[in-house]
């Protein structure tokens, strides 16, 4: 046999950019939302403020931007805030939060899932259950579907 | 109150009803359909439609020329009429090179709407020179699957869902079928495959279902996102959504002007107002919970489940709503299209269940449908 029945260099082949009938995502870019305020967030957290920092830090969610950096600053400060309460604290805190809001605290808990430091999942896990008590598996499925990722 | 009525284990993909309710045709997740007539307060099958070669992915019945139109994932539609007491088929080529998803006759039942996955919806009428049903295409700008239609009051229009995210409104005029249609908050030029809007609710999601209000200035959609969205035409495309706790909603349906009932994959019909300023709100779920009858605390049940069964807990593994698995269809059963009475919801779980209203209000404290 040749040598080329035994290349399999095919297998690596994306077959579906070749489709001309495939779904083309049209994501525009959209950096009206360019994240939280970095600045002020800090020092609400300083001053042990925790609610409020919360709230601000969860506004404007860099949801639209294809920037990495910018999503990955937002991320990196919604977890210090989140790591910051005491478990205790999790569930009033949720509790002032609106219907939208806590959809995009969702998609920042799974994100946080994602890149786990020292003691954050623990952490991470009962302000998921405090979510999930409020918004049921609906804010679960929006985090899963929706194609605008934090 | 609920009626109950099971077809057996297989899934039901999707039902329809004829007129007046006495007979009623089913697809029991296979290539046939089934066709059953009340009698003696059973359903009696007297005849199977089985011309398909693939999946029946939709069935619809048009109450007034009593013709039933099937499409499957075989690529076709047959449109059946009554010869004697079975069922003739006549095909329908809908040029498409990918499966049919959903089908529905037009109100006044002289052409039907064909979705499919080939980004095209088909708008079929009957060709009385030719004898044969014609079928014309709506493509652009439909980017994927379409995957539920409604037709507009007046005939003319169509909603389409689609797995692109979006809800939009064609034009389906033919204009050899058709008078010229009078202009409606939708928009005025109508030529066939006119995009008159196109909707999103800025979540993802596809869209699973779609439903014109019956007097066909709203339009509700829900998606795979867990949302319930209405849009208004009378009012500037006024768009409302609702983001809700459920899993996601398979089939959304109007009973009123001002109500909507939803039902998928939590396995329960939920009822929404959507008020006259435009607010969307939840009303309640029409299932409420019975208590399980739970009978005298006996040690010997539960280590009998326990052996029988391995449970630990003397729950069972069923639900405990009505539908034992996800709803993914939601019809009118009586009633007219503005004030429906009864509506029927069909499963995964081999069952069809009637929904009474009236008897469901006086029994649910929180259920007005308004």
């Amino acid at each position: 046999m040749s040598i080329a029945t035994t290349s399999t260099k095919f297998r690596s082949v994306d077959v579906d950019q070749y489709n001309e009938d495939n779904y083309q995502d049209e994501q525009t870019e959209d950096t009206s939302t360019s994240g939280p305020d970095e600045n002020q967030v800090n020092q609400l957290l300083n001053m042990g403020k925790n609610v409020e920092a919360l709230q601000l830090a969860l506004k404007n969610p860099p949801l639209g931007t294809k920037n990495q950096a910018v999503k990955d600053r937002a991320i990196a400060l919604v977890t210090r805030v989140l790591l910051s309460f005491k478990s205790s604290e999790i569930e009033k805190a949720v509790g002032t939060l609106d219907k939208d809001t806590t959809d995009v605290l969702m998609k920042y808990i799974y994100r946080g899932f994602e890149n786990p430091v020292d003691g954050s999942s623990g952490l991470l896990l009962t302000w998921h259950e405090k979510v999930f008590a409020s918004a049921g598996v609906g804010s679960i499925v929006r985090v899963l579907t929706d194609r605008k990722r934090v | 109150m609920t009626t109950t009525y099971s077809f057996g284990v297989e899934p039901i993909s999707c039902h329809a009803w004829n007129k007046n309710c006495t007979e009623l045709a089913i697809s029991p997740n296979s290539s046939d359909v089934q066709v059953f007539r009340f009698k003696n307060g059973r359903w009696d099958m007297y005849d199977v439609l089985t011309e398909h070669e693939q999946h029946v992915t939709s069935i619809d019945w048009a109450p007034e020329s009593n013709r039933i139109v099937t499409c499957g994932a075989d690529r076709n539609a047959y449109v059946w009429t009554l010869n004697g007491s079975k069922w003739k088929p006549t095909l329908v080529i809908l040029r498409i090179n990918r499966a049919a998803t959903c089908v529905k006759w037009s109100p006044l039942e002289t052409k039907f709407a064909v979705g499919s996955g080939a980004r095209l919806i088909s708008v079929c009428y009957f060709e009385q020179e030719n004898n044969w049903w014609v079928s014309k295409h709506i493509k652009k700008p439909l980017r994927s699957t379409v995957t539920s239609i409604d037709w507009h009051p007046n005939n003319v229009l169509i909603a389409a869902g689609s797995s692109d995210f979006k809800a939009r409104v064609f034009s389906g005029y033919i204009k050899e079928l058709d008078e010229k249609p009078a202009s409606t908050p939708w928009g005025k030029k109508m030529t066939l495959g006119q995009l008159m809007a196109e909707f999103s609710n800025g979540g993802g999601g596809w869209v699973h279902s779609v439903s014109f209000s019956s007097s066909g200035n709203k339009l509700a959609w829900v998606g795979h996102d867990s949302c319930l969205s209405v849009v208004d035409a009378s009012r500037d495309m006024l768009m409302a959504s609702i983001k809700t706790e459920y899993l996601p909603f398979l089939s959304c349906l109007w009973v009123t002007e001002n109500s909507i009932v939803a039902a998928g994959h939590d396995c329960l019909p939920v009822v929404f107002c959507h008020d006259d300023n435009g607010n969307l709100s939840f009303v309640e779920r029409l299932d409420i919970k019975t208590e399980k009858a739970v009978g005298k605390f006996s040690a010997k049940a539960i280590f009998q489940s326990m052996d029988k069964r391995g449970e630990r807990e003397g729950t069972g593994s069923d639900q405990d709503t009505l539908h034992q698995n996800a709803i993914t269809q939601v019809a009118v059963h009586s009633g007219t299209r503005d004030t429906v009475s009864k509506i029927s919801t069909s499963g995964i779980d081999g069952q069809l269940i009637l929904w009474d209203f009236k008897a469901l209000e006086s029994q649910i404290a929180n259920l007005k449908i308004v």
